[in-house]
């Protein structure tokens, strides 16, 4: 029993990284109907532009304090994804957008292997030990389950950003531009919504939390790596397809479900399967999750709200 | 008149000449490893090591054939890459060398020996541990130092004699380097009488490790071996930690490093251990006695593995002289029977040239570097 909680736990901190980084697949999704693949990468650079940030900071102001200095080097790095994120759709996908949908695809390929290369070359191959400041220690278990103070923070800095995110999409005028824009471009346009603000606006928005995802990660584990974006980023795509991509309380669901699919999967796959399996099969129970789920509900478990592009 | 003096001089000419190849006839060893980039002193130490031991066989005088012999090092940078590696060793055949110290890393060393086994030449390497290198089954190659399976079965050892480790869990990340250290354990394991409690996968780009933790920890081991890179097994124990797992940390030599320490940064203790192929130079019986020498002869001290090196290139020579020829074809055989106390213990080989005695050495993280254990 206590296992089980502590794979519930240990599921559902990994599974609200994969839900904020697949927020920004299925954001993107919604309203383009492109798959950013380079999304991953900017939960990258936001670790280590955070990282870079953080060792200025402890550096010229030793005297800021662990909380302070971890917000301020997370607030700049946001601000620089969100600018790339900005760049990214101005100089590689508005030119695009109009073009047959392959393209897009491959662009976005691109330039995830763009950003790995760059991220190499200004931070090397080796990878960096990311300041842990908020603590790692683990608290005093509660019902035999272990959970540390940067966990906890995890989870409530995820629940609170997808709030506010369903709340933006929703309650605001953005909000409903950007659903206006996902609905129908050109009626959207004629209606007096400037299209290319929003679909910008979507990437700096998703550019952001994936760079808030890019912190918490890093915080978490304590390392940083100009090739870090790729795992999250293939497991955050999963959520979003899982949950229904173009679907905000799909993707959220989608990575809770992912996060714990695979923890309780790691846990459980040998029992289960009488020793024939073993924890090797971790990311094959997840997509076998997904697999099976894709056949009963080929939209996602919510389904894709989007209307159909055609 | 006149001719009878130019043919004396013919004749003279042609005694000098042959006098003169009789007085040293002259022995190409190779040596190949990387002598620029990232780990080039590694290379660079090997070198020296192998240029030590040509040097002291000079001194003392070979002979070979009825012929006195003079061993002369030819060096080739293989960059510590696979496909240089290739090209280096053919350049090296082509040069004619009777016999070859490389290369340094596995990753050279495996495409490499090809090239040597179709040109019958002998090469031993001092620092690579692949299995696969050996498993070849290739007549000429050769190693003097520990591969990765010895080192699982010395941590089988340690850590059920030294550490006192009853319940041992292990997890390994599927790479042939990973996994078969771990397997190599757990075989050891087995036969020692302490089957493993759990054995848990991942795989070597992973971060999170806390599901295959929590599962482990329901086992309650006292100590977890993982077989993979530092990378990997720094956030690993980490999490250990942050789980509230007690037990103790146990690595191969991809954990015995700097950048672990670095890493784990507060997670690293005295309950942090590491095994690494080789002994220490202090450890070594004429350790001390050569790194005066070394230090004397090149002006730095010994990095690595040059006692390794030194090794190797005796291994060879010691074949030649007891076959009495530098020609691989003939002193080949005898290199499978070589057997003398060299500076890192003895040197003997077994039937697929690996080293028969294969020295590993547990180091305990201790006074924030490894330490090694006695």
């Amino acid at each position: 029993m206590e296992t089980l909680l502590q794979q519930t736990v240990n599921g559902l901190v990994v599974g609200s990284v994969y839900a904020l980084v697949a927020l920004g697949y299925t954001m993107v999704y919604g309203i383009l109907g492109l798959i950013n693949f380079a999304h991953g990468d900017i939960l990258m650079v936001g670790a280590l532009v955070a990282l870079e940030a953080i060792r200025l900071l402890q550096l010229h102001a030793p005297g800021l304090g662990l909380i302070p200095t971890l917000l301020a080097g997370l607030s700049v790095s946001v601000l620089v994804c969100m600018l790339l994120g900005y760049t990214i759709e101005r100089t590689a996908y508005r030119r695009l957008r109009n073009a047959p949908r392959l393209a897009p695809l491959i662009t976005a390929i691109g330039v995830s292997f763009l950003l790995q290369t760059i991220a190499m070359i200004i931070w090397g191959r080796n990878y960096h030990t990311f300041p842990q400041l908020v603590s790692t220690t683990p608290l005093e278990p509660v019902a035999g389950v272990f959970i540390t103070p940067v966990q906890i923070a995890i989870l409530v800095v995820s629940a609170v950003l997808m709030v506010a995110l369903v709340l933006l999409v929703n309650k605001t005028r953005l909000g409903r531009a950007m659903r206006a824009t996902a609905e129908n471009h050109k009626v959207a346009s004629l209606m007096g919504v400037d299209t290319n603000k929003i679909i910008a606006a979507t990437f700096v928005i998703g550019s952001g939390l994936a760079a808030v995802a890019g912190v918490m990660f890093s915080s978490n584990y304590g390392i940083a790596h100009y090739a870090m974006g790729f795992m999250p980023g293939l497991k955050a795509f999963t959520a979003a397809v899982l949950g229904g991509i173009g679907n905000l309380g799909g993707a959220m669901l989608g990575g809770l479900v992912l996060g714990l699919v695979e923890s309780i999967g790691a846990g459980y796959i040998e029992d289960l399967s009488f020793g024939f399996l073993n924890s090797s099969y971790q990311d094959i129970f997840a997509f076998l999750i997904l697999g099976i789920v894709l056949i009963f509900r080929p939209t996602g478990l919510l389904g894709e709200r989007v209307a159909d592009r055609a | 008149m006149k001719q009878s003096v130019n043919r004396l001089a013919v004749a003279g000419c042609l005694l000098a000449g042959s006098l003169a190849v009789h007085a040293d006839m002259v022995v190409k060893i190779g040596f190949a490893g990387p002598l620029t980039g990232p780990i080039a002193h590694v290379g660079k130490d090997e070198q020296f090591g192998t240029q030590l031991a040509l040097d002291d066989a000079n001194a003392r005088g070979v002979t070979l054939g009825g012929q006195k012999v003079k061993f002369e090092l030819l060096a080739e940078d293989d960059q510590a890459d696979p496909r240089t590696a290739t090209t280096v060793a053919q350049r090296l055949a082509d040069a004619g060398v009777k016999g070859v110290v490389g290369h340094v890393t596995s990753g050279a060393s495996i495409p490499a020996s090809r090239i040597y086994e179709q040109s019958g030449i002998p090469a031993i390497t001092p620092s690579s541990t692949s299995p696969k290198l050996t498993q070849q089954k290739f007549r000429t190659t050769y190693r003097v130092i520990a591969n990765d399976l010895q080192q699982g079965a010395a941590m089988a050892r340690f850590a059920t004699e030294v550490l006192k480790a009853k319940r041992i869990a292990v997890i390994d990340d599927r790479t042939a380097y990973g996994q078969g250290l771990a397997d190599a354990l757990v075989d050891s394991l087995k036969k020692l009488g302490t089957p493993p409690v759990g054995r848990e996968f991942t795989n070597d780009k992973a971060t999170d490790f806390a599901a295959i933790l929590t599962k482990l920890k329901a086992a309650q081991p006292d100590a977890i071996f993982y077989g993979g890179m530092d990378a990997q097994g720094a956030p690993l124990l980490k999490q250990m930690k942050q789980l509230g797992i007690g037990a103790k940390y146990l690595g191969g030599d991809g954990a015995c490093t700097a950048e672990m320490i670095k890493i784990a940064g507060a997670a690293m203790s005295t309950d942090v251990y590491c095994t690494q192929a080789g002994i220490p130079m202090d450890k070594m019986p004429g350790g001390k006695d050569f790194n005066e020498r070394f230090k004397k002869r090149f002006g730095v001290p010994v990095q690595l593995y040059a006692p390794y090196s030194y090794d190797a290139a005796t291994a060879l020579i010691e074949a030649m002289k007891a076959a009495n020829s530098a020609e691989p074809a003939k002193y080949l055989p005898q290199l499978q029977k070589v057997s003398f106390k060299g500076v890192t213990g003895n040197v003997a080989f077994d039937a697929s040239g690996d080293s028969r005695e294969g020295g590993v050495t547990l180091y305990q993280f201790a006074n924030g570097k490894w330490e090694a254990r006695p």
